[in-house]
């Protein structure tokens, strides 16, 4: 393809969508410019939301100027698992006898979901020990049976797997290529390409994802036939990820659980790129909803990773989440008469009619906020009589929970940018200690959509290694986050390390250190990833 | 075999004895979640978990001292399993050729708080309501039984696959503590164990009485707190005649690893009553010295916390991190762990602080 004379290179414009539960955003993106932003309804059948925010951004777009990609957010797999609704039944295979044996898959669920997951639960011989020698041999004919029995019930969503597959993967990888020999209509999630050292909140991602999968295949199809529908067909279509990367379509089908919590993800990176200070790389962002507010940390762009289990629906699990922190706080918090309580009550949605300037009669944050001339909303004329000690206590009592729940966000002491976007923005300070500037983000109603249109392209590793030091570890995982970015579709000339960091391991032999590495890049343009290699998802091994 | 009934534990009393024990087990220990796990399922199936106190046991009754030794991140991929934990006490009963009247935990602190109990949802013993550590310690001879120099052998290890060791005479509780570990680590670095096994007479005279007991009482104070929407550090503190020493977030944290044990640090700037004050917090598994501006105000063997004032959950020594809001407070520690002998296994040198043992419990006795 050929650059037009009078623009920039046709593979530049990107679009980004955002499907939530009732609004379906799209932004058609240059650069670093937003052309066209449109809001529509979410539709029941989700296509023909999608299509029609499509066709609005891409209106008069001329074809051979075609969207370099599409890329799609969505709430559909939190949804389902926060609701239960469109789940499938899973069969688990875990792979470690003799050990865990008293533990099996599922005994840590909450009982509606594991009734409503919960298939047939096997356990074989065969796993690996820390130091990567085998616990015993993989145990093959009773992975076979357990794969014909599976069969015999029509199931299809399999999750496997292993003790410490993390480290070894052999075994797992074993037992699927065994499981889809006796049952080749098997949908097979293998745990190690989910999550991380410590086996049930990584096996219960895989179950969650093995049972999300056919709901997936609905979502991607929908998908599919929104782009073709809104004249974007000929688009390579991704789907944004927990942590600001992004996945074809193709292998966001196979792990939805790395979709799952997109949302709060593409806020968070939207609303630093729509600030202008996504050159910071490092910040905090704050979302002031009407009942909450939401903080997360970027760090060199991304969403810093939960550092241990995240409930999901009840389910402890343990993958790439990002780390979210939620107040109970937000413009349509309750006050109480001395200012010093702001929630947890709230009026949410109905402020605009049971707020005090709004001419109700319950005293909100926004009327407070009002009161303090910090927002220009409704009648400021109903709040001049709250009282001035009121007011002064309540925006104390509002900086030191926002200023205590921004420090616990920092990594460190050092004072980084504050970003802030959301309806209730007005209450946070516009001066926050150990913040170097508080920055409140223009137009933040379409920013998931801008943040899944700039979502990049990544590879983690997270592993640990033996017997070797320091350097040469991060070398190793460097070399290996590389591959799986490139895999992913990533630029190889413009790749770079975004994490790295390595924790030493108490007790075990050989000085043993878990590192973890993540590398990304923005996606090789004019090589559609469509055709590239198949994409390993982090932690494969 | 005296008949021993024990007062039962239903399985509110089990969650207690959980929240209880990671409290204990001073930011080391292991985090009681696998063993609860087990509990729950196997009280399901009908096991009435009982405890006695220690004057039940008759002079020449045998006790089962059991623990899980090994490091922690093995514990997350290879689960605890009462069977597992059954086995070095079944071995070291053949091997005596007379049977266990009861069994009791090494460390009340952490996750070896439940092990008696899992061993006992096997074999139907009760668990005896003492340990030998009162709180969590990383090494075998820090135990009142090692202290006061009983016998250390034999010692029982068993894995997964059926093997088993017994180290069947050692030279010392620390040989037996190194010979232990090179088994331990050739089996995947985790095994169930069995202490050398004591009499009655030997626990009623040696043993951490009512340590059981003990985390039971912690853990309510925090459900009740919990329920009630009261202040769980302060009902924790209340309950035990704790000290709160110091209230600030965490500015620093530093780890490393040496010698297989987690060492480093925790720098927690004042905040409130302590603004302008700084504590350094020294671990070594667990916390060990705690100095404020310099100045040393809390050590090991008495057991430092720290508790999240936010959720009011104490956090172990390989998350704290960076940002948090949190208590550190000071529980007393058993007198037996104060006395000179003691104090050269479990005082402050004992952990390489060139320091000598300044109580902030003097009357003691917890």
């Amino acid at each position: 393809m050929t650059p037009s004379p009078s623009g920039p290179a046709p593979r530049s414009l990107r679009v980004g969508v955002d499907v939530g539960g009732t609004h379906t955003d799209a932004v058609l993106m240059r650069g670093r410019r937003v052309l066209r932003e449109i809001k529509t309804a979410t539709t029941a059948d989700v296509t023909s939301g999608v299509a029609t925010a499509l066709l609005a951004v891409l209106d008069a777009v001329p074809p051979e100027r075609a969207a370099s990609r599409v890329v799609v957010g969505t709430t559909h797999f939190t949804n389902a698992v926060l609701t239960g609704s469109g789940l499938a039944r899973v069969a688990a295979v875990r792979v470690g006898l003799p050990a865990s044996a008293s533990l099996p898959p599922f005994c840590d669920w909450p009982e509606g979901l594991r009734e409503t997951v919960r298939g047939p639960v096997f356990q074989v011989a065969g796993g690996h020990e820390c130091d990567g020698r085998p616990i015993a041999p993989l145990d093959e004919a009773a992975v076979r049976d357990a794969g014909r029995r599976i069969r015999e019930t029509g199931l299809r969503e399999v999750a496997v797997s292993a003790v410490f597959s993390p480290l070894d993967g052999s075994g797992e990888a074993r037992a699927a290529a065994l499981l889809r020999e006796v049952h080749p209509r098997a949908r097979i999630t293998e745990s190690r390409h989910l999550g991380r050292i410590g086996l049930l909140g990584r096996e219960n991602a895989a179950l969650l994802n093995a049972s999300l999968r056919p709901l997936a295949a609905r979502v991607a199809a929908a998908f599919r036939d929104a782009a073709e529908a809104g004249g974007a067909g000929d688009a390579p279509l991704f789907i944004a990820r927990n942590d600001g990367t992004t996945a074809r379509v193709e292998d966001a089908e196979r792990f939805p659980v790395l979709s799952l919590s997109s949302g709060p993800t593409n806020s968070m990176t939207g609303a630093a790129f729509l600030s202008g200070r996504s050159g910071a790389r490092d910040a905090v962002v704050v979302d002031v909803g009407g009942t909450t507010t939401d903080l997360g940390f970027l760090r060199s762009g991304f969403p810093r990773e939960a550092p241990r289990e995240v409930e999901i629906g009840g389910v402890r699990t343990l993958f790439r989440m990002p780390d979210l922190l939620s107040l109970a706080l937000g413009g349509g918090s309750l006050v109480s008469g001395d200012g010093a309580r702001v929630g947890p009550a709230s009026v949410g949605f109905r402020l605009p009619e049971e707020g005090l300037v709004f001419g109700g009669s319950v005293r909100t944050a926004t009327d407070c906020g009002v009161a303090a001339g910090r927002a220009e909303i409704g009648d400021p004329r109903r709040v001049r009589d709250l009282p001035e000690a009121l007011i002064r206590r309540f925006g104390k009592t509002v900086r030191e929970r926002i200023t205590e729940a921004v420090d616990r966000m920092k990594p460190d002491a050092r004072p980084c940018p504050l970003l802030v976007v959301g309806g209730g923005a007005f209450l946070v300070p516009r001066h926050v200690e150990g913040v170097s500037e508080v920055v409140t983000v223009p137009h933040a109603g379409v920013a998931n959509a801008v943040g899944a249109a700039i979502a990049r392209v990544g590879g983690e590793v997270d592993r640990v290694f033996h017997g070797t030091d320091r350097a040469e570890a991060f070398r190793r995982a460097e070399a290996e986050a590389r591959q799986r970015a490139l895999a992913a579709g990533a630029d190889p000339d413009r790749l770079e390390t975004v994490e790295r960091e390595d924790l030493p391991l108490a007790y075990l032999p050989g000085g043993a250190r878990r590192v973890r590495v993540r590398v990304v890049g923005d996606s090789a343009e004019g090589l559609s990833p469509r055709f590239g290699a198949g994409s390993p998802p982090a932690g494969s091994t | 075999m005296t008949g021993l009934a024990g007062v039962e534990l239903g399985p509110s009393r089990i969650e207690d004895l959980a929240a209880g024990a990671w409290i204990l087990g001073a930011g080391g220990g292991g985090n009681p979640y696998h063993s609860l796990l087990n509990l729950r399922a196997a009280m399901r199936d009908g096991f009435r978990p009982r405890v006695i106190p220690v004057d039940a046991l008759g002079d020449n009754d045998m006790v089962a001292v059991v623990s899980t030794m090994g490091a922690p991140l093995v514990g997350e991929e290879r689960l605890p399993d009462p069977a597992v934990a059954a086995r070095p006490v079944e071995i070291l009963a053949e091997r005596l050729g007379r049977p266990f009247a009861a069994v009791m935990s090494l460390e009340i602190g952490g996750s070896n708080a439940l092990q008696p109990f899992l061993v006992a949802s096997r074999i139907g013993f009760p668990v005896v309501d003492a340990d030998c550590m009162g709180r969590a310690f990383p090494e075998a001879q820090m135990t009142t039984f090692a202290i006061a120099g009983l016998r250390n052998y034999p010692f029982c290890l068993a894995d997964i696959r059926d093997n088993v060791v017994i180290v069947e005479r050692a030279a010392s509780w620390k040989w037996q503590e190194r010979l232990g570990r090179v088994a331990v680590t050739e089996v995947g670095s985790i095994a169930a164990t069995a202490k050398a096994p004591r009499t009655g007479r030997e626990i009623r005279n040696h043993a951490i009485h009512g340590s059981v007991t003990r985390a039971l009482r912690i853990g309510a104070a925090i459900r009740e707190a919990r329920q009630q929407g009261a202040d769980r550090v302060q009902a924790v503190l209340d309950a035990e005649g704790g000290l709160l020493l110091f209230t600030g977030k965490v500015r620093d944290i530093e780890r490393r690893t040496t010698r297989g044990f987690l060492r480093g640090r925790a720098e927690i700037a004042g905040l409130g009553p302590d603004d302008g004050a700084l504590l350094e917090l020294h671990f070594q598994n667990e916390f060990a010295v705690a100095f404020r501006d310099g100045a040393p105000v809390g050590m090991t063997p008495e057991i430092l916390c720290v508790v999240d004032s936010a959720t009011g959950e104490a956090l172990g020594t390989e998350v704290i991190a960076y940002g948090q809001r949190v208590r550190v407070i000071a529980l007393d520690c058993p007198a037996a762990l104060k006395t000179p002998v003691a104090l050269e296994s479990v005082g402050p040198r004992a952990f390489g602080f060139d320091l000598d043992f300044r109580p902030l419990f003097p009357e003691s006795g917890p």
